[in-house]
């Protein structure tokens, strides 16, 4: 469904990323962790266009990427969770919903969907006329997840959900992905909480300093002893 | 009444009749500063640019209207409109050819492309239009005065406020409840964001400057029929004095500047009203007021929330 190629991306001469591949099929959740600062959101950045390139290519449904406008992506079945959620404060959670549809016209299926998203996140229900800058970090999540949701997107990509939440919040978000998966979506989770992730991923990617060092499925690299020794931390395995 | 209008005398010096005469001519003063205001404070919430050449595009509209009726020999409700409709691309074609380039450079490079465009504007009107003063059209069922009581009154006195508050309510109508504003109020907060939403950031940036424009061509107008002298210099003061207006209700809040639109117009007039010896410093009241606002409220009376929850 996507597929990226030898991605280069360099800030003023500073490689960010150094050439990474990597293929997210229909259907399936792709992950990609790693520690701060090894190109992950970057990458993401470079799939929605708020980065040029140096080199390499992004390929969705057979076609390239570069050539779509960022506001054209939403049509093409791309959504975004952005990173630290990017929740417009001002409006209420209502209005955030519906910005997530901008782009359709069918007011009938918007509505379905906006049930369906209530269904999913309750809490979002209750508190739609509330502006959402001050709803909680957790509920921010929510709110953008639901957002993306809204455009009825093919594939959607998160950016680090669970930056900044309190691990049962955590829990509630991945809960919340696995179940979005099951209903058929494509996902493609970028995270530094490589333990929850991986655990929920059909693929893993490892990235370092803007190199993919790994790839495997969530189980493969759960159990890999550098993985283990990187980004879980003994412990957290032996509790398992 | 009488015993009143006497009490009220005796406090202000001023007779009842006068007073409210001075209280009309400072709400439609306030009126034209808001309008003008408007498109200061929807620029800065969208751009945060201040657009030094919202006033001069105020001045292109007087030009317009102007022409429409002498050389085209339209009738001037056509004239008007036209005029209004040409600013509005007016105010397009400054945002596509002067600021967008620049949307992502710093905000001084930006800034300093607005005053470019002001001092071109002034200065292409001063060649195609000559430097020396034209006269509005008057419009007779607009300008007349009509008698109350004692005192008689322009009823463009009272058109002004009425046109400007018709013309706000469908601002904030556009703004709070059609797909267009939301639009405008997502890339006014995070215009990354709202384009990966699938909002077309430029074409939105593109209406909002249209609006703004559009809204100052509107007091533009007024203007010309309450002070029916236009010249390439004109929009600088009115234009001043709005920005001034905008940064005391609080810079990006369109209630905010109606709000310092209207205490600055009443203001103005009042001080002239009640201390004639100082009407020659009428246009350093706004100014005054101006640093006033900045040493107690810097971010203006409505004051944009400047932390946010995250």
């Amino acid at each position: 469904m996507l597929k990226i190629e030898n991605l280069s991306v360099a800030y003023g001469g500073i490689e960010a990323l150094k050439g990474i591949s990597l293929e997210v099929e229909e259907g399936k959740i792709v992950t990609l962790v790693g520690a701060n600062g090894a190109g992950k959101s970057t990458m993401l950045r470079s799939i929605v266009g708020l980065v040029k390139p140096k080199a390499g290519s992004i390929t969705y449904q057979g076609k390239n990427l570069f050539a779509v406008k960022r506001h054209d992506l939403v049509k093409n079945g791309i959504a975004l969770v952005p990173e630290g959620r990017r929740v417009f404060p001002d409006m209420t959670v209502l209005e955030n919903l519906k910005i997530g549809a901008f782009t359709r016209k069918d007011h009938q299926e918007i509505k379905a969907d906006l049930e369906w998203i209530y269904t999913l996140f309750p809490r979002l229900k209750e508190r739609e006329w509330q502006a959402a800058g001050t709803l909680s970090g957790g509920e921010q999540q929510m709110l953008a997840v639901g957002r993306a949701l809204m455009s009825r997107p093919k594939l959607l990509m998160m950016d680090e959900p669970s930056l900044g939440l309190a691990p049962l919040i955590i829990k509630d978000i991945f809960n919340i992905i696995r179940k979005i998966h099951s209903q058929g979506m494509t996902i493609l989770l970028i995270e530094q909480n490589a333990n929850a992730a991986l655990h929920l991923a059909d693929v893993g990617y490892v990235i370092e300093t803007g190199r993919i060092t790994l790839k495997g499925t969530g189980k493969e690299l759960l159990d890999n002893e550098d993985v283990k020794k990187a980004y879980l931390g003994e412990s957290v395995v032996a509790k398992k | 009444m009488m015993n009143f209008n006497a009490v009220f005398m005796y406090l202000t010096g001023m007779d009842l009749g006068t007073f409210l005469q001075h209280l009309t001519n400072g709400i439609s003063l306030g009126s034209l500063y808001a309008l003008v205001a408007i498109g200061y404070t929807m620029v800065y919430g969208t751009l945060r640019l201040i657009n030094f050449a919202h006033g001069d595009v105020f001045m292109m509209t007087t030009y317009f209207a102007f022409y429409g009726v002498s050389t085209f020999m339209m009738p001037w409700y056509v004239s008007f409109i036209l005029a209004i409709i040409l600013t509005g691309a007016l105010g397009m074609l400054l945002e596509k050819w002067a600021y967008r380039p620049l949307r992502d450079a710093p905000k001084i490079s930006i800034m300093i492309s607005a005053i470019g465009a002001s001092f071109l504007l002034e200065n292409l009107a001063v060649v195609l239009f000559g430097g020396r003063p034209k006269a509005f059209p008057s419009v007779k069922i607009l300008t007349d005065s009509i008698q109350l009581g004692s005192v008689s009154i322009q009823k463009l006195t009272f058109v002004i406020p009425i046109v400007t508050v018709i013309f706000l309510v469908g601002l904030l109508y556009l703004i709070n409840h059609t797909k267009t504003g939301m639009a405008m109020r997502a890339v006014a907060k995070d215009y990354e964001t709202a384009g990966i939403m699938g909002v077309n950031v430029n074409l939105t940036i593109s209406q909002t400057f249209a609006i703004g424009s559009m809204l100052a061509a509107v007091g533009a107008i007024m203007w010309g029929l309450k002070f029916p002298q236009i010249a390439p210099l004109m929009g600088v003061m009115p234009g001043l004095k709005a920005f001034i207006a905008a940064v005391i209700g609080g810079i990006g809040n369109i209630k905010g500047a109606v709000i310092g639109g209207f205490i600055l117009g009443i203001g103005e007039i009042m001080i002239v009203g009640f201390l004639p010896s100082l009407s020659g410093y009428r246009d350093a009241f706004a100014f005054i007021f101006l640093i006033v606002i900045l040493l107690f409220k810097p971010t203006g009376i409505t004051g944009e929330k400047i932390a946010e929850k995250v």
